[in-house]
C-alpha cells in the first residue's frame, strides 16, 4: 500500500505571525501520486459520500490521465466552487469517511483514505490559474426572466452561478458592503484566501450577475416589493448568523466576545491591522475559547496570532464539554490548532463569568462533566459532576457555541413558514417555501450545516426555479 | 495619517464603480456645520439613499462606514424626505469615524451605509408626553418629536446642552412642544442646570404623564430613569451602544434588559429605561477606549 501524500503545510511556528494561507494545494506531482492510489471502485461508495454527490472516481481517474480540463469539468457538474469546498469540506465526516481505505466502525475517515479533497482544491486551483470557465448553456426561452437572490453566501452564490449559466437575469442583495457572506466574514484567511472568493464572484459577474450590496431584504426592502420590481422569482440564502450565548452569568462582561464578532472584526473589518484599519479588537493575555466546532477552531487559531502579532506569548485554551473524539470540528483543523500550541481541556461546562473592578472579565468558573449515553445528536452526552467546580483565569473569553436563524427577513414577512427554530421550512423536493415563487437552501432551512450542503440545496433550488421557468 | 486618509477616500473615489451610483448613492448633498464651540463640532448631513428614504421611521438607524478602511457606526436617522431619496444625519465629532465623517463634503461618498435598522419608536396617542434630548441627542427626539405631535400628544420638552452654541435644532423643538425648556450646564441659555434638574421640578407638579423619551448621554438617561420610577412613569430610551454589522450577527451590542441579554441592534435600538443596567452598559461602551485615544492622536 503506498502512503497516502499529503500536501505542504506552513511550519507552524512561521505560520502563526500572520493570516497566509496554512496548506498548499498539491503540486501536479503530489496530485498524480495521490490520484494513483485511487483503487476506482466499480461501486464507488465516496460518490454517496458526498452530499452533492460529485463523480469522484470518474475526477479522480481523469488526474492520474492528467486530463486536468476534464477532471475541472466533471466536479463543476455538481459542485460550483471546487477551491472553496477543497479548503473547507468536512472531508473526513463525508466522502472520504465513505472511502473503502477508511476502516469499518471509525467516526471519521482513516489517515490512509483517498484525500478526495486535496485533489479536488488541486482541480479547482488549476481552473482558476488556467482561467478555465463553464460555459454559459443559454436557454433563450428563459431569458428574458429575473431572479433576486438574497444573500451572497455559499448557497447565494451557487444559486446565482448555476441560474446565470442557464441564461436567467440575477441580482444578488447583499446586507453587509462585502460580498460572500460567512466565506467572508467567517472563514479566516488562514483557510480560505479572499482571493479564491473573489475570483468566483468574478467568475458569476462575468456571467452577468448583478450584486447589490448594503441592501438587506426585509428592512431595506420588501419581498413584496421585489416582486414589484420586476423579479420572477426569489432565493432566500439568508444563513444561520445569529450567534448562540451559554446564558450563565456575566456574560455581557468586556471582552466576552462571540465567535462571530471577533472573527467579523478580524475578517470582514480588518482589525488585525488596526490602527491602518480603524476597527479595534482587544487582545487578552489569557484566551479562553468556549466550543468544539470549526468556528471554535477559527477563533482560537485567529487569537493566537493576534497574541503574536501583538508580541503577546500565545495563550489560548478551547474548553469543550465532550472529549476530542466528539469535536465537531474537521480534524486537519484540530491538529493545526494543536500544532500552532492551542492548548485544549475537555469535559468542561462553563457555570458563571466573573469580572473585576472595570467589567472586564477576569475568570471562568466551571464545572467538570463526564459523559453518558448518546443524545439525539448521536455525540455521547456530557453530564456535570457535582462538586467539580474549578477557575480559569481568563482577560478574554470568545463563546464559539453555535448560530441560529438569521430573522430579519422571515420577522417582517409573516406568511413565510418557520419552524421552531425559526428556519424557513420549504418543500424538500422543489426548496419551494411557503409563498409561491420564493425559494430558500443553506443554512436558513434546516439549521448549521456545511458549505457544500448548502450549495447542494442552492442547486436543487435553482434547478426547480429553471424549470418553473420554463413553464412559464 | 490625516493626509493618508484623506487621499485614501480621493482614490477610492475615483475607482468607485457606478454602480454603487446607481443603487444606493450614499453622495453627500448637503453639509453645515450647525454647531461649533471650542474643539467641538456638530455636523448635519443630507445624504442621497433612495431606498433608506423611503422606509425610514422616526427612531431607526443607519449603519455607515466612510472609507474602506472605516469602522462601521450607527448613526440615527433625523430626517428622511422620500420625495428628494435623502435622509440626515446629524452627529457630533467625537471619534476618529466621526472625525472623518465630518471631514467630507458635499459631492463626497460614503463607502457604506445601511438602513434603515432597528424598530421603529411606537408612535400613538399616549397624552401627556416628556421628550427629553441632552446635547446631540436631540437630534434623535427630534423625529419622534414631530411623529408624535402628529398624532395629537401633548408636548413638554426639555433640552439640555453644556453650553449656548452646543444647543441645537431647538427652534424646530419649539415647534412640535407644547411646553418648552431649556437648559444649559454654565447658565448661558435657558436655566442653569441640567434637564433632570428641570424634569424634578415637573414631576412634583401633580400632572398625570404617560411617556417619557429620553436620548442622550448615558448619565442622563440614567439620571432620567432613577426619577421617574418612583412616579410609574413609563419611560423610553434609545441606547448607543457598540455595534459592528447592527443586523444582530455579532452580539456587540448586547445590553441587560430586566436580567435578559438583549441585541440593541434588532431587538433595540429603544429600552424600558427602568430595565436597562447601566452600569454594564457604560462599561461596555469604553471597551475600546484607549485604542479610540491612540487612533485618534494619530490623526492629529
Amino acid at each position: 500500500m503506498i502512503e497516502a501524500v499529503l500536501p505542504k503545510e506552513r511550519r507552524p511556528q512561521e505560520r502563526i505571525n500572520d493570516f497566509g494561507e496554512v496548506v498548499s494545494t498539491y503540486s501536479e506531482e503530489e496530485a498524480l501520486k495521490e490520484a494513483k492510489r485511487c483503487f476506482q471502485c466499480s461501486n464507488p461508495p465516496c460518490i454517496l459520500g458526498c452530499p452533492v454527490g460529485i463523480d469522484i472516481k470518474r475526477f479522480i481517474y481523469q488526474i492520474t490521465q492528467k486530463d486536468y480540463q476534464g477532471a475541472y469539468f466533471t466536479i463543476r457538474e455538481k459542485n460550483n466552487f471546487p477551491s472553496i469546498c477543497g479548503r473547507i469540506c468536512p472531508a473526513e465526516y463525508q466522502c472520504r469517511k465513505a472511502c473503502i481505505l477508511t476502516k469499518k466502525g471509525l467516526s471519521f475517515a482513516s489517515e490512509q483514505a483517498i484525500n478526495i479533497h486535496f485533489l479536488e482544491r488541486f482541480i479547482g486551483d488549476w481552473g482558476i490559474e488556467n482561467r478555465i470557465d463553464v460555459l454559459q448553456n443559454k436557454n433563450e426561452k428563459i431569458s428574458k426572466f429575473k431572479v433576486a437572490v438574497v444573500g451572497s453566501g455559499p448557497a447565494g452564490l451557487c444559486c446565482a452561478g448555476e441560474l446565470a449559466r442557464a441564461g436567467v437575469k440575477v441580482v444578488v442583495f447583499e446586507g453587509l458592503h462585502k460580498l460572500g457572506g460567512v466565506l467572508r466574514y467567517g472563514i479566516p484567511s488562514f483557510r480560505l484566501s479572499p482571493q479564491i472568493l473573489d475570483r468566483e464572484i468574478d467568475y458569476l459577474a462575468k456571467l452577468g450577475v448583478e450584486f447589490v450590496t448594503n441592501c438587506i431584504i426585509g428592512k431595506t426592502k420588501s419581498l413584496d416589493e421585489l416582486f414589484i420590481e420586476g423579479f420572477h422569482k426569489i432565493f432566500l440564502g439568508l444563513g444561520a448568523g445569529v450567534p448562540s450565548f451559554l446564558g450563565i452569568a456575566g456574560e455581557n462582561l468586556c471582552n466576552i466576545y462571540s465567535a462571530n464578532e471577533f472573527l467579523t472584526r478580524i475578517n470582514l473589518m480588518c482589525a488585525y491591522n488596526f490602527p491602518q484599519f480603524h476597527t479595534p479588537i482587544n487582545v487578552g493575555r489569557n484566551i479562553v475559547v468556549i466550543g468544539g466546532g470549526n468556528t471554535a477552531m477559527d477563533a482560537a487559531r485567529s487569537a493566537l496570532r493576534l497574541q503574536k502579532i501583538n508580541g503577546i506569548s500565545p495563550n489560548v485554551t478551547v474548553l469543550y464539554r465532550r472529549t476530542e473524539v466528539e469535536m465537531p470540528a474537521r480534524r486537519l483543523e484540530i491538529e493545526h490548532a494543536k500544532e500552532e500550541g492551542v492548548n485544549f481541556r475537555f469535559l468542561v461546562q462553563p457555570k458563571e463569568f466573573i469580572g473585576d473592578e472595570n467589567g472586564f472579565v477576569k475568570k471562568l468558573i466551571c464545572l467538570e462533566c463526564k459523559l453518558r449515553e448518546p443524545d439525539s445528536s448521536g455525540r455521547r452526552r456530557p453530564v456535570e459532576i457535582e462538586d467539580s467546580e474549578f477557575e480559569v483565569k481568563c482577560d478574554l473569553v470568545i463563546v464559539a457555541i453555535g448560530l441560529l436563524a438569521n430573522q430579519i427577513l422571515t420577522k417582517v414577512t409573516p406568511q413565510l413558514k418557520t419552524d421552531k427554530y425559526k428556519d424557513v421550512v420549504v418543500d424538500t423536493e422543489t426548496m419551494q417555501t411557503s409563498i409561491r415563487n420564493v425559494y430558500a437552501g443553506g443554512d436558513i432551512v434546516g439549521g448549521e450545516g456545511t458549505v457544500i450542503e448548502a450549495m447542494g440545496m442552492a442547486k436543487k433550488a435553482a434547478t426547480h426555479i429553471i424549470t418553473g421557468l420554463k413553464r412559464e | 495619517m490625516k493626509k493618508n486618509i484623506k487621499v485614501v477616500i480621493k482614490v477610492f473615489k475615483l475607482q468607485f464603480p457606478i454602480l454603487q451610483c446607481r443603487f444606493l448613492a450614499m453622495r453627500i448633498v448637503n453639509k453645515d456645520i450647525i454647531s461649533h464651540y471650542n474643539d467641538i463640532c456638530i455636523v448635519r448631513l443630507e445624504v442621497s439613499a433612495q431606498d433608506i428614504s423611503k422606509k425610514a421611521k422616526p427612531g431607526q438607524f443607519v449603519v455607515l462606514m466612510v472609507c474602506k478602511e472605516g469602522e462601521r457606526i450607527p448613526l440615527t436617522i433625523v430626517d428622511n424626505s422620500p420625495e428628494k431619496g435623502t435622509i440626515t444625519l446629524i452627529f457630533q465629532e467625537v471619534g476618529l469615524t466621526t472625525k472623518l465623517l465630518g471631514g467630507l463634503r458635499e459631492e463626497d461618498y460614503l463607502y457604506s451605509l445601511v438602513g434603515p435598522l432597528g424598530n421603529p419608536t411606537e408612535i400613538k396617542k399616549y397624552g401627556n408626553v416628556i421628550l427629553i434630548g441632552g446635547g446631540v441627542g436631540i437630534a434623535e427626539i427630534y423625529p419622534v418629536a414631530k411623529a408624535l405631535r402628529e398624532e395629537d400628544n401633548y408636548i413638554t420638552t426639555i433640552l439640555g446642552a453644556r453650553t449656548k452654541e452646543l444647543l441645537i435644532l431647538e427652534k424646530e423643538m419649539e415647534k412640535f412642544s407644547h411646553k418648552f425648556y431649556i437648559t444649559t450646564d454654565d447658565g448661558s441659555d435657558g436655566k442653569k442646570g441640567f434637564v433632570t434638574d428641570v424634569l424634578k421640578e415637573i414631576l412634583t407638579d401633580n400632572l398625570t404623564y404617560n411617556l417619557i423619551y429620553a436620548v442622550g448621554p448615558i448619565p442622563m438617561m440614567r439620571k432620567v430613569s432613577e426619577l421617574s420610577n418612583p412616579y410609574n412613569i413609563k419611560t423610553i430610551v434609545s441606547l448607543n451602544a457598540l455595534m459592528v454589522d447592527g443586523t444582530g450577527m455579532c452580539g456587540c451590542c448586547r445590553v441587560n434588559v430586566g436580567d435578559k441579554t438583549k441585541f440593541s441592534c434588532v431587538d433595540g435600538p429603544e429600552f424600558d429605561a427602568h430595565l436597562v443596567d447601566w452600569d454594564n452598559l457604560i462599561k461596555r461602551n469604553s471597551m475600546y477606549l484607549e485604542k479610540e485615544k491612540h487612533i485618534c492622536n494619530l490623526l492629529k
